[in-house]
């Protein structure tokens, strides 16, 4: 078992999906010479050939729907925004086109296509190229979204969405690209729409995905030390939604605190309460807590984006707030 | 068939169809010798239809349709501010090194087009940037410290739109054209557009700001239906820097970008965007036609980035260090200076004050950088809204509250907003 980063493990996830299946190509602005801008195509170009690694000239809307297009033909397009942020110039292409041709061609033609895509702030890039908005995409009949925190399970969710015959909303993150996890070379892929308790405990739920799930564990392993047992859920799947292992974890542990990276109207975790509040009502001791980002434009300014995104610390205040609301005593 | 079978499986020689032609691959390492030479020539001439008033050695020539009616202070001022702005632009990539600047963006090479265009423009006028606008923001009045914030990461942009006729800077690409396009279709509408005899001194137009890269998107085709439609007062100022980002504008289009001008039925010229007397020239005949209704129009200015894309960027990546060498012979600042000595238009004293006054401007750039602080956390919310939201006002109760309690730790704004 080899111990890499995230970007390593969608680098030679990548790489293996290419090898195996010639279906598999590759496009989106600067990947190749370049090798995209956080270089999880490095060396791809050189190896497959422009054939299978296509840069596009700078039209997101043009080339998610040449994807589209290559997808209903049977090819399977993974294609790369460079930010989530710029998805938006292909919304249509993706919310009216890749998430309905199955449908509305009536079943005849689908759209089995990746778009993979980092989302995240903390990076001083603006407001415009800092944000979480992969609910809009959670939001949509037709699509999947996937959110992998580590490297194994970026590993097994990317074969799962390529293997898939829908069109995938693969989303990374800036924040993780560097970190590290051991990564099981014969793993077999993830399903899609399974989320995985990454630490079991019996005292409070905290569920996060991405970036925030991985700030979930750090939580939960400095609380164990004063105690407290919480169970960490990564959701690791937006749409479809694993509501019965949520439910199943607060009706043992009685409540739950939810750290999103996005927005908290509406937000990821609005759903999350929602479900919780039909599957474990009677279950809970406290009122589901959600940790989210300040609700304005992301700032620039370093000290005041970093106190506007959530971080362990808050995560951390919240779990605690919820832990003396239910009398937990340690 | 049952909803399991609906999605045909591809047959074998669907498969094949993916890998049979072969078109020569680059690498990241070695670019194939038919991109190498392509690349060479489409950057270093700008083609037959190139407007020119001064060579690359200086030499004034005339151009059948575009003349320049320009007094000798006028020639000197623009030197000036050529040498002013690169000086700004060589400070802020020193100062991103230095670790005082998030990014940089250069402008290097790009002065003359810039010049050139942004002192066509009127204070009535509206200009519209993308990104690496600098020498625009020179001309409409824009302090070059007035870029730091942006580039520090402490605000998005800190000069007054309305009051400077320049918006904002513009990073999702090609996105201003729409906007350019809206605010000429209101300037129109607002008959400030083909007035005549004492009123044509108050007639606006728009000029609008974006690279080679950005014509490939939708907004830009968008923009430039939408104004061709309306005959709106704008002028399309294309930067055609050779590339975006790693991607030659090889990767963007077909045909030269100002042809593009004739599909949309206006007229498009390609300038020596090295050349700022031709730059000028065009520009001031482009916004003197938009001003006077007969718009839109689409200026490329053949010009060349001389450093990277970003001071994140590394150039040598992905391009011919030859292709730089061959475009230093073309330095826009280098040919008017020449020029200058050689007409006698200006001697070596005034050279020299140039060079005194942007060791001054340097310095001062250098200091408002080092001394720029943080913004208040209070920025934080008051950035969202135009209007009081009632749920913004309580994030910042909250938040204002919570921060109170660190006052004697000198804890200032670590923790995060819930
Ligand atoms: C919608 C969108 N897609 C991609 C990017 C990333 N990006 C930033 S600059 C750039 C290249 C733009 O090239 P060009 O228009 O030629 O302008 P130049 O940088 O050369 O001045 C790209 C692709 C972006 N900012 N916005
Ligand atoms: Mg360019």
């Amino acid at each position: 078992m080899a111990v890499i980063t995230y970007r390593q493990a969608l680098h030679d996830t990548l790489r293996e999906e290419m090898l195996s299946d010639e279906n598999v190509f590759l496009i989106g602005e600067e990947i190749g010479v370049f090798e995209g801008s956080y270089k999880i195509t490095a060396g791809l170009l050189e190896e497959f050939g422009e054939k299978r690694v296509r840069d596009t000239p700078i039209a997101e809307e043009g080339f998610v729907g040449a994807a589209v297009g290559a997808a209903m033909l049977g090819l399977r397009p993974v294609v790369e925004l460079m930010t989530i942020n710029f998805s938006l110039l292909a919304l249509d292409q993706i919310v009216n086109h890749a998430a309905k041709i199955y449908g509305m061609f009536g079943g005849q033609s689908s759209a089995p296509m990746v778009l993979r895509t980092p989302g995240g702030g903390g990076q001083q890039l603006g407001a415009t190229h800092s944000q979480n908005i992969e609910l809009y995409y959670a939001f949509v009949p037709g699509l999947k979204v996937v959110a992998p925190s580590t490297p194994a399970d970026a590993r097994a969710l990317l074969k799962a969405s390529l293997a898939d015959n829908d069109p995938v909303l693969f989303l990374e993150n800036l924040a993780l690209y560097n970190t590290k996890g051991e990564v099981p070379e014969d793993a077999p892929p993830a399903e899609i729409g399974k989320a995985g308790v990454t630490r079991v405990g019996s005292d409070i739920t905290i569920i996060g995905y991405s970036r925030m799930a991985t700030v979930a564990t750090q939580v939960a392993d400095q609380l164990s030390e004063e105690g407290v047992s919480a169970e960490v859920i990564d959701l690791r799947s937006l749409r479809p939604l694993d509501r019965e292992t949520l439910v199943e974890s607060v009706r043992k542990t009685g409540c739950a605190v939810i750290a999103e990276d996005d927005w908290l109207t509406y937000g990821v975790g609005a759903e999350i309460a929602a479900s919780i509040s039909d599957g474990a009502f009677d279950y809970l001791d406290a009122p589901v807590r959600r940790v989210a980002a300040a609700e304005v434009p992301l700032p620039y300014a370093k000290p005041l984006e970093r106190a506007a995104l959530p971080s362990a610390e808050s995560l951390n205040t919240a779990v605690r707030q919820t832990l003396e609301a239910v009398g937990h005593r340690r | 068939m049952s909803p399991e079978h609906w999605t045909r499986p591809s047959r074998p020689d669907e498969r094949d169809r993916i890998a049979d032609t072969a078109v020569p691959a680059a690498t990241s390492a070695t670019p194939t010798r038919e991109q190498v030479i392509a690349g060479l020539r489409a950057t270093s001439e700008g083609g037959a239809d190139l407007v020119q008033l001064l060579t690359p050695e200086g030499q004034r020539v005339s151009h059948p349709d575009f003349d320049i009616d320009i007094t000798d202070e006028q020639l000197r001022g623009m030197y000036r501010d050529m040498v002013l702005v690169r000086r700004a632009d060589r400070e802020g990539n020193a100062l991103q090194r230095q670790g005082q600047l998030g990014i940089w963006v250069p402008l290097l090479g790009q002065e003359a087009a810039q010049i050139g265009a942004g002192r066509a423009l009127r204070p009535q006028d509206m200009a519209f940037p993308s990104y690496r606008e600098h020498g625009v923001a020179w001309c409409r009045g824009i302090d070059p410290t007035e870029l730091l914030g942006i580039f520090r990461g402490t605000d998005h942009g800190s000069w007054d739109p309305n009051e400077t006729g320049m918006g904002l800077y513009t990073i999702v690409i090609g996105n201003q054209c729409v906007n350019a396009t809206g605010y000429a279709m209101g300037q129109k509408f607002e008959g400030k557009v083909g007035n005549s005899g004492d009123d044509a001194a108050a007639n606006e137009a728009t000029m609008v700001f974006f690279g080679d890269g950005a014509t490939s998107q939708g907004d830009v085709h968008e923009g430039m239906v939408w104004a061709s439609v309306y005959d709106a007062p704008v002028v399309f100022f294309c930067q055609n820097n050779q590339w975006a980002i790693s991607e030659p504008t090889e990767r963007q289009s077909r045909v030269p970008l100002y042809e593009r001008a004739k599909g949309y039925g206006f007229p498009g010229i390609r300038v020596d965007g090295n050349d700022v007397l031709a730059s000028l020239a065009v520009s001031r005949w482009a916004m003197n036609e938009a001003r006077q209704g007969n718009g839109p129009l689409l200026i490329e200015a053949f010009t060349y980035r001389m450093d990277a894309h970003t001071t994140s960027d590394d150039a040598t990546r992905y391009r011919m260090g030859d292709e730089l060498e061959a475009w230093k012979l073309k330095d826009p600042i280098e040919r008017l200076r020449v020029h200058l000595l050689r007409e006698g238009i200006a001697d070596q004293d005034f050279l020299d004050g140039v060079e005194t006054e942007a060791d001054e401007l340097a310095a001062r750039f250098r200091q408002f950088c080092v001394d720029m602080p943080d913004p208040p956390p209070e920025r934080i919310f008051s950035a969202a809204y135009a209007e009081e939201s009632p749920v913004v006002a309580a994030q910042r109760e909250d938040y204002l509250d919570y921060l109170s309690g660190f006052a004697d730790s000198g804890h200032d704004t670590e923790g995060s907003v819930r």
